[in-house]
């Protein structure tokens, strides 16, 4: 399927495929709020739905699946350095979280009287 | 494609900022796609980062704030008579959204198979979903600013920074569609007035390119769904 000249033309029924599943992914995403669903399985069905579709929108929108390898490292590699920017982000907000209530938060008049 | 440019300066050593030019590339090719699609792509990864940035500013904005966060599905709900029905207003964005990525995948198929009609249609079709989709977020920051007193720096409902974040985030994203629907309009109507079929031989892949901006403009809206409305 893929041609040297990144001529991308393929069958309308795939389109047609992944046009509904986004619906429906989408539907299911906004289940997840409609029926309120809390903690762990609201943010892993969040993040399951989301991930789905994105893939599905990358690989046969966008043509992805059928393109050059090279071409597919080039642009998937890198935004995976966003993961441990994101890691690094939580472990500070975490600190700062921490530190707002120490300063500021109900326990700062018992941890430092005279702040 | 760019391949015939580059064969006939092959023997010929360019000198100055060309010089400088030929001998970092090499004078070579690395991908083997069009230059205008490897191009697309290299910016849609550039956007990537920034779009990136501000949703990871969010979540340290988020998680570092000592004051609730405002219900997002309950501060984007909306009444239609009966009782609000929560997040109902992003909901139809969203499908918005996805019909105009199919519309302009069919587009670009059609665009291949030569069917100029078909294609200029199916572009003008995503084009008006996507002003669509300005227009009601247009209507959503309305409501939140006039209605419900959300600004950046402050809001009734809770934490300060959600504003900021609402803003920036939807914001640059909004601004992504409507240089979008300005994009796909020109390349519609260059092909519906023949300018590729004269100038480019028949070659219809600027419509892909469009394409690959409008699908990554879709995919963003993913994450944003995901991460501000539902979270």
């Amino acid at each position: 399927m893929a041609q040297a000249e990144g001529h991308q033309e393929h069958p309308l029924q795939i389109y047609f495929w992944i046009w509904g599943l986004l619906f429906i992914l989408s539907g299911f995403s906004y289940a997840v709020d409609y029926y309120q669903l809390e903690g762990m399985l609201r943010w892993s069905l969040i993040l399951l739905f989301m991930f789905l579709k994105a893939g599905f929108i990358v690989a046969i929108f966008m043509h992805m699946a059928w393109e050059r390898l090279a071409l597919i490292y080039a642009i998937l590699v890198p935004p995976l350095c966003l993961t441990v920017f994101i890691a690094i982000m939580a472990m500070e907000s975490d600190y700062t979280f921490l530190a707002r209530l120490v300063a500021f938060g109900p326990a700062a008049e018992i941890i430092a009287p005279h702040h | 494609m760019t391949q015939e440019a580059h064969a006939g300066s092959a023997a010929v050593i360019s000198t100055g900022n060309r010089g400088v030019v030929a001998d970092i590339s090499g004078d070579k090719q690395a991908f083997q796609v069009p230059w205008g699609k490897a191009m697309m792509w290299i910016f849609l990864l550039s956007d990537t980062f920034i779009f990136s940035c501000f949703l990871i500013g969010y979540m340290t904005v988020r998680m570092t704030t000592t004051v609730p966060w405002p219900l997002p599905s309950e501060v984007f709900a909306l009444s239609f008579g009966g009782d609000p029905i929560p997040l109902i207003l992003i909901a139809i964005m969203t499908f918005v959204l996805i019909t105009s990525s199919g519309t302009m995948a069919l587009a670009v198929n059609f665009g291949y198979r030569r069917n100029k009609k078909v294609t200029v249609l199916l572009m003008a079709a995503t084009a008006l979903l996507g002003a669509t989709f300005v227009g009601m977020q247009a209507f959503e920051w309305t409501k939140l600013i006039v209605e419900e007193g959300v600004r950046p720096w402050g809001n009734p409902m809770g934490a300060a920074q959600f504003g900021a974040t609402f803003f920036m985030i939807t914001g640059f994203h909004g601004m992504h569609v409507s240089a979008g629907v300005i994009y796909l309009t020109v390349i519609a109507w260059r092909v519906g007035s023949g300018y590729y079929d004269r100038k480019k031989g028949g070659n219809y892949e600027t419509v892909e390119i469009a394409g690959l901006y409008w699908h990554f403009v879709d995919l963003v809206w993913v994450f944003i769904f995901a991460f501000f409305y539902l979270w």
